[in-house]
């Protein structure tokens, strides 16, 4: 690896000691709060698990099933959507895309502190307020997602697509059967952003769910914690269990988190 | 294929996103700023135009200018710090020499972590301020008498609890591209580095790495930046409990959130107006560091 000329140098072996003390400790604060979850949490037995969920302030369980059934269908929605957006704008020679791109591009300029009041505007006027679509149908519409899949695309191989072509088939029928499966990695790495990030939302869930039977994970923890005497071993119960699909995830996934990070070409 | 055919197989795929954001994102701008001149309180369709009033209302409410303030604060703290600590993780965990992926895995972990959940243990378990919370325990090893963290307005020793909390979601984050950017600093400029007689250590990291991460650099402030005007879930979470949220350490995301849907105001009019001066001061903001950036680099 690159600084490699220095390390056996007496100040080299001493520097990275130094270094090494430091990631430990680094570390070691990192993992503190994990610790504290797992020992006020977990350790604090099944029972208190059991009481989480059966506790009638806080619908928790539902509140669990809400959050899988949002993440898992905002993940599909945003891979579909975005992912034809993405194939469209770098692959079919349109006249107008140049423009079609900039008011998307343009639209990652606007921060959710400017966009959140009018969205729930828009969102209860169509009447889905505590409703299903307006915790997932707003979220599908990733622009940050679209660029992503189009520098994707940008970069796929032409030959491959012009090998579907020959074989007689349409530019549907390309993407269908020659791009999507030919960029699996990619995809998950973009779902498992997605995942994590439409898991662990909290401002758009609070606002919209206004209701505590469409309340997501997120909002149910918010309440249990802004409540008056929150319990804390319940808390602390309630937020391990919430973490455990995240961490699953993590912990299975990570090599495409990571890729779906650095290939994103923000650093370029 | 003619233009006409073109035009048919973009829309085909790029026309459900489209629509989507249009419905979602260009409406609900163009809508907010149709309410911000308009007596809105509990409805979206009004009827009653008050010309600027909302935005009079708004730019004479001491709450919204501390909000700025308050982003403002937030953002001198965090930004520099989420810098300077992310590149130095970074170059440890690239340089370490074995354990490497571990390392890597443990600075990220916390980025898979909500902001409801690093609340919590913030709020009831590292800052909390009875005696054995983990922070006054320290504070006790050092003779310090224990604090009541987030209630702690002078001095302001809240932003401790609420500066920590984002470090510890978002550093993993950044590490992670800086070390992408350090993995494509090609080896022979630092050997040339080297052969050129600059030590190994600081000469070689100011001529050879700093200048192989500007784009890394820029990216990591822009994006701090924007992530930072979005800051609500720890400050809701922390600060706010059963009696409501406290005066001090509103962003202006809170302060939106309570002027346009909270339980007190449910002011869609001056929340929108709100909103749009935010728009203005970010673009400007945006405008202003986006030209300082390209000074630099």
């Amino acid at each position: 690896m690159r600084p490699v000329g220095y390390r056996h140098t007496p100040a080299g072996r001493v520097g990275a000691v130094a270094r090494w003390v430091a990631l430990v400790v680094a570390a070691a604060l990192f993992l503190l709060p994990f610790a504290v979850l797992v020992r006020d949490g977990v350790a604090t037995g099944w029972s208190t698990v059991a009481e989480v969920f059966s506790g009638d302030e806080v619908p928790f369980a539902r509140s669990l099933l809400n959050s899988t059934v949002v993440a898992v269908l905002q993940t599909a929605g945003q891979l579909l959507v975005c992912s034809l957006a993405g194939y469209g704008l770098a692959r079919v020679p349109y006249r107008h895309a140049p423009v079609v791109l900039y008011a998307i591009v343009a639209t990652l300029m606007v921060p959710t502190a400017v966009t959140f009041v009018p969205s729930f505007v828009v969102v209860s006027s169509l009447g889905w307020l505590s409703d299903l679509r307006g915790l997932v149908v707003p979220g599908l519409f990733s622009a940050l997602n679209v660029f992503l899949f189009r520098q994707y695309f940008l970069d796929f191989p032409v030959a491959l697509e012009e090998a579907g072509r020959l074989d007689g088939l349409s530019r549907w029928g390309v993407f269908r059967r020659v791009v999507v499966p030919n960029s699996t990695a990619f995809f998950a790495a973009i779902a498992v952003i997605d995942f994590i990030g439409s898991w662990n939302q909290f401002l758009w869930p609070l606002v919209i769910a206004q209701d505590s039977t469409s309340w997501t994970v997120q909002v149910a923890m918010s309440s249990l914690l802004t409540a008056q005497n929150p319990k804390i071993t319940l808390l602390f119960a309630a937020a391990a269990v919430s973490i455990l699909p995240i961490v699953l995830v993590f912990v299975l996934l990570q090599r495409y988190l990571v890729r779906g990070v650095t290939e994103t070409g923000l650093t370029g | 294929m003619s233009g006409r055919r073109a035009a048919l197989a973009f829309w085909l795929f790029v026309g459900p996103f489209a629509a989507g954001l249009l419905l979602f994102t260009y409406v609900p701008i163009g809508w907010s700023a149709y309410l911000s001149f308009f007596d809105a309180r509990n409805t979206v369709t009004p009827t009653d135009f008050v010309g600027f009033d909302n935005y009079a209302g708004v730019l004479t409410d001491r709450a919204f200018l501390d909000s700025i303030g308050t982003f403002t604060v937030f953002a001198a703290f965090v930004i520099p710090a989420t810098v300077v600590a992310a590149l130095a993780l970074a170059l440890l965990v690239d340089r370490v020499p074995v354990a490497r992926a571990f390392f890597r895995s443990v600075f990220f972990l916390p980025f898979a972590c909500s902001y409801v959940v690093a609340a919590l243990v913030w709020k009831m378990a590292l800052f909390s301020g009875v005696d054995s919370g983990v922070a006054n325990t320290v504070l006790g090893w050092f003779g310090g008498e224990p604090q009541a963290w987030t209630g702690t307005v002078d001095p302001p020793l809240y932003w401790v609890v609420l500066v920590t909390t984002r470090l510890w979601l978002q550093l993993g984050f950044y590490m992670i591209l800086f070390i992408a950017a350090l993995q494509r600093i090609p080896a022979h400029l630092y050997e040339a580095a080297w052969t050129d007689g600059a030590s190994p250590g600081w000469q070689t990291f100011r001529h050879v790495t700093l200048p192989g991460l500007r784009g890394a650099l820029v990216a990591v402030l822009t994006l701090n930046l924007i992530n930072a005007y979005q800051a609500f879930d720890e400050f809701y979470n922390i600060l706010g409990d059963s009696r409501g949220y406290p005066p001090f350490a509103r962003p202006p995301l809170v302060y939106l959130y309570y002027t346009s849907l909270g339980s007190g105001g449910q002011d869609l009019g001056r929340g929108s107006a709100g909103a749009v001066v935010l728009a203005l001061v970010i673009a400007l903001v945006t405008l202003l560091s986006g030209r300082v950036l390209r000074r630099v680099g």
